[in-house]
């Protein structure tokens, strides 16, 4: 079925040996490793000063308090792969918390009321998504438009109230599935599952190709403004399951979310390992990311320093990772 | 014989565990062009940047005036008398021609401000050595054509009194007459005592200008004579390893139907009013000067930029193409002018890169079949000779010859009907060349209709069935392979320009 022609072989093909099954996971996910092995340090570290750290209850506001961040990074990390960026997901994020919300109160069925957000992010992200694949607008104007229109559309429509008396149903992020908490079971299958699917299908392939290079990408047969359009959609829907996640983890859901979430969002993505120029990076890396950076606040607490200090050390290690990127290419050239 | 000004002993360098380069010995003399000639990968640019003072070497010495250096930053190498003017210009765009050329080490006045006065009229008096008249030195940089900023580049290096300059590639982007003028320039500087590295993959300028020539093949030293000892034939096959019997191996195929009938097809200003026919097992090939229409045709016939009017018909059967992928359905493919920009996803592991048109034939459900995905690549880079570690190697890392070789394995991944071929050797060094004309001839051989845009004269020439000469956006003859001569072709490619002007 080939049509390749055989060509006389000119020059000897130079054997090198296939290089271990260890280095070849750190040559090629370097930042996860090195976020895997921060984790790790922080864990040993923080035990030894104080032990309490690995008590039950620490665990689960480590791996499951921070996991409606995760599952929105998985969206973003595709969203940056493809050499776009979404700044307006944590205000996406407050409205469909309170569409969800909204709706558990008003008497809808509560699957409804689970499911709905899903859509409703999908709705939203797939008109971001046709003005920057169709109209050619830059993402980061678009989303700065959305942030401002969906924060403010949510604070006026809403007054800036609290949702309360919620369903005990609703608030499946305190429930627990196999033992283990449900945010947490999320963030696991979805990280997993995003991550095969994107390594191993024809779409995450092409979206790799579409950030690696867009014109190539076109050159190639590769509809990019569809693959767009489908990404900033499927984005939506992970803000839509974080959004649960978050209005379901407490008794209430305040109309403001965590401020700077797109930020938070944004910055794990990027301490994960994925180029901020597209092209490269997974979805483990940007759940790993959220985890030290959960790792991180609750050490600070308990080797006693002020928990102001977090975003200050997110800071710094967001310069480590740039430039334990930058050396790690500088040895590559 | 002269004592050289700089030689390099034993130099050896490594990247990731790869030998670059292996116990190289080089030396200029001053007063001399000893040219540096080799295959792309061959260990020419590394050998450079370390004389350079870019990268500093695993092992060997360097001696200038007798005297053993370290290199340990650029500003050691610019201060023991060498500079280098690199392919890619490495100017401020923004700032004039006599800052760029006094930038970092501007004359100063008694109160320790920049002497602007002098500054100008030294650059003045460099760009007048260089024959360079006609440049104001006020004019900024980004006004300036290629070739002036070239000569900016040596008048910039002349204003740190180089002794040596090392220039590569640099008639890579100039156009004829510009060359001729660059080589009489280099003439002048070796009469005034400079000693001049020339890295050219050009035969004629090598004969024309060197004294010495320096051949590297795989990053070890095969040669280095006087140009007088050597010939062109023997040059080359020093560069390649092997003897090169015929650089356009033409194969004779057996001509077919026709596959692709182009009538009137028209696009903007450079797609007036094209009609052509190609048939199986045909190579048309497409002459033109810059700017004649030549990869425009292509991207209308590819649906990157679609006709605004015209028929395009497939085996017969009037078809619409209004995207790549519409084309790529039809069996039409196109491995484009620029391979970094259009052709490749060059941080992508090869293998991504051969499955890339046809990940989709290669999906079983949702995933890729991987297994199948790596036997296509491992079967395109055997039977292409591709040079590589594994199929899992980024392409970046590979020569131009190789990254061609990686698009047009690609392509045929397709297996197309008809193939657009945009400057199909540009870059590549002269094996890789002469094994994608044998691809070429072997995918006629099978039937394939090839379409092949070329500026090289000699290869249009050598490889075609047939030739369009355009023109100013139209077809200004078409010529047969049997009637074909240098003169006719050249005539027309500037035939339509002086009728539309009169």
């Amino acid at each position: 079925m080939s049509m390749a022609v055989n060509l006389p072989p000119v020059r000897p093909q130079t054997d090198h040996k296939r290089p271990g099954l260890l280095r070849r996971i750190v040559a090629e996910y370097g930042q996860e490793c090195v976020v895997l092995a921060a984790i790790m340090l922080l864990f040993v570290v923080v035990t030894l000063v104080n032990p309490r750290f690995v008590n039950a209850n620490n665990l689960v506001t480590i791996f499951s308090g921070n996991a409606y961040i995760a599952v929105a990074a998985i969206g973003m990390a595709m969203v940056i792969m493809t050499g776009n960026i979404d700044v307006s997901v944590g205000a996406l994020i407050g409205v469909l918390a309170t569409v969800a919300g909204t709706l558990a109160v008003s008497g809808y069925p509560i699957w409804f009321a689970l499911v709905a957000p899903i859509f409703v992010g999908m709705a939203v992200n797939t008109v971001i998504g046709v003005l920057v694949a169709y109209a050619k607008i830059p993402s980061i104007v678009v989303t700065l438009g959305a942030l401002s229109i969906l924060r403010g559309g949510l604070i006026s429509v809403t007054g800036g109230t609290w949702i309360s008396d919620l369903p005990p149903d609703f608030l499946i992020a305190q429930k627990r599935l196999l033992g283990l908490p449900v945010p947490f079971l999320f963030m696991i299958v979805l990280t997993i599952a995003a991550f095969l699917w994107m390594r191993y299908s024809a779409f995450g392939r092409s979206i790799y190709a579409i950030g690696g290079n867009p014109e190539a990408a076109v050159a190639t047969g590769i509809p990019v403004e569809r693959r767009l359009v489908s990404v900033f959609a499927i984005h939506g829907a992970f803000a839509g399951v974080a959004a649960i996640l978050f209005a379901t983890q407490l008794q209430v859901i305040q109309s403001t979310v965590p401020p700077n979430l797109e930020l938070t969002i944004i910055t794990a993505t990027v301490i994960g390992g994925v180029s901020i120029l597209g092209g490269s990076g997974t979805v483990i890396g940007s759940t790993l990311a959220t985890i030290l950076f959960a790792t991180i606040g609750s050490a600070l607490i308990f080797i006693n320093v002020s928990a102001y200090w977090l975003r200050a050390v997110i800071g710094l290690l967001i310069l480590a990772t740039v430039l334990a990127d930058m050396l790690r290419r500088h040895r590559r050239t | 014989m002269t004592a050289p000004f700089i030689s390099l002993s034993g130099m050896s360098k490594s990247f990731v565990g790869i030998r670059v380069l292996k116990d190289v010995d080089f030396d200029v003399r001053e007063g001399e062009v000893h040219a540096l000639l080799g295959e792309n990968g061959a260990g020419k640019s590394t050998l450079i940047k370390m004389m350079a003072g870019l990268y500093k070497p695993d092992s060997g010495t360097i001696t200038v005036n007798g005297e053993e250096m370290k290199f340990a930053a650029t500003g050691d190498a610019t201060a023991a008398g060498i500079a280098t003017v690199y392919q890619e210009l490495l100017l401020f765009p923004e700032l004039t021609v006599a800052e760029n050329v006094f930038l970092g080490h501007y004359p100063r006045t008694g109160a320790g401000w920049i002497d602007w006065a002098a500054v100008r009229a030294r650059t003045r008096e460099l760009l007048d050595q260089l024959d360079t008249h006609d440049l104001d030195v006020d004019a900024k940089v980004l006004t300036l054509s290629v070739a002036q900023r070239q000569r900016v580049e040596i008048a910039k290096a002349l204003s740190r009194n180089a002794r040596i300059l090392i220039m590569d590639e640099p008639t890579a982007s100039l156009v004829e007459s510009d060359v001729q003028r660059l080589m009489q320039v280099v003439r002048q500087l070796r009469e005034r005592g400079v000693g001049i590295v020339y890295v050219s993959h050009r035969m004629s300028e090598i004969f024309a200008l060197a004294d010495r020539v320096t051949v590297l093949r795989d990053g070890a030293h095969v040669a280095t004579c006087d140009i007088g000892e050597v010939n062109e034939q023997q040059l080359v096959s020093m560069m390649v390893g092997r003897p090169i019997d015929s650089l356009f191996p033409k194969a004779e195929a057996e001509i077919g139907e026709t596959v692709l009938e182009v009538k009137s097809l028209n696009h903007g200003r450079h797609v007036q009013d094209i009609s052509f026919r190609l048939r199986r097992g045909e190579i048309l090939g497409i002459a033109g000067l810059v700017g004649s229409g030549r990869t425009e045709l292509a991207l209308t016939l590819f649906g990157m930029t679609p006709a605004t009017s015209g028929e395009i018909l497939m085996e017969g059967v009037p078809v619409r193409i209004g995207s790549p992928r519409q084309a790529r359905d039809l069996g039409i493919a196109y491995v484009p002018e620029d391979r970094g920009l259009q052709g490749l996803v060059r941080p992508m592991a090869i293998r991504k890169n051969v499955s890339m048109a046809t990940i989709e034939k290669l999906s079983s459900g949702i995933f890729i079949k991987a297994r199948a995905e790596a036997e296509r690549a491992r079967e395109a880079v055997r039977r292409f000779g591709i040079r590589c570690r594994d199929i899992d190697q980024p392409v970046s890392e590979l020569s131009g010859g190789n990254q061609q070789k990686v698009v047009i394995a690609k392509w045929l991944e397709t297996e197309p009907k008809v193939l657009i071929l945009d400057e199909p050797t540009r870059g590549v060094d002269v094996g890789a060349k002469a094994e994608i004309h044998t691809i070429m001839g072997e995918l006629v051989k099978r039937g394939v209709a090839i379409l092949m845009i070329s500026s090289e004269l000699p290869e249009v020439l050598g490889m075609s069935d047939r030739m369009l000469v355009m023109s100013g956006g139209r077809v200004t003859a078409e010529i047969d392979r049997a009637d074909a001569t240098p003169e006719r072709v050249g005539a027309a490619m500037t035939a339509h320009r002086g009728a539309e002007a009169a």
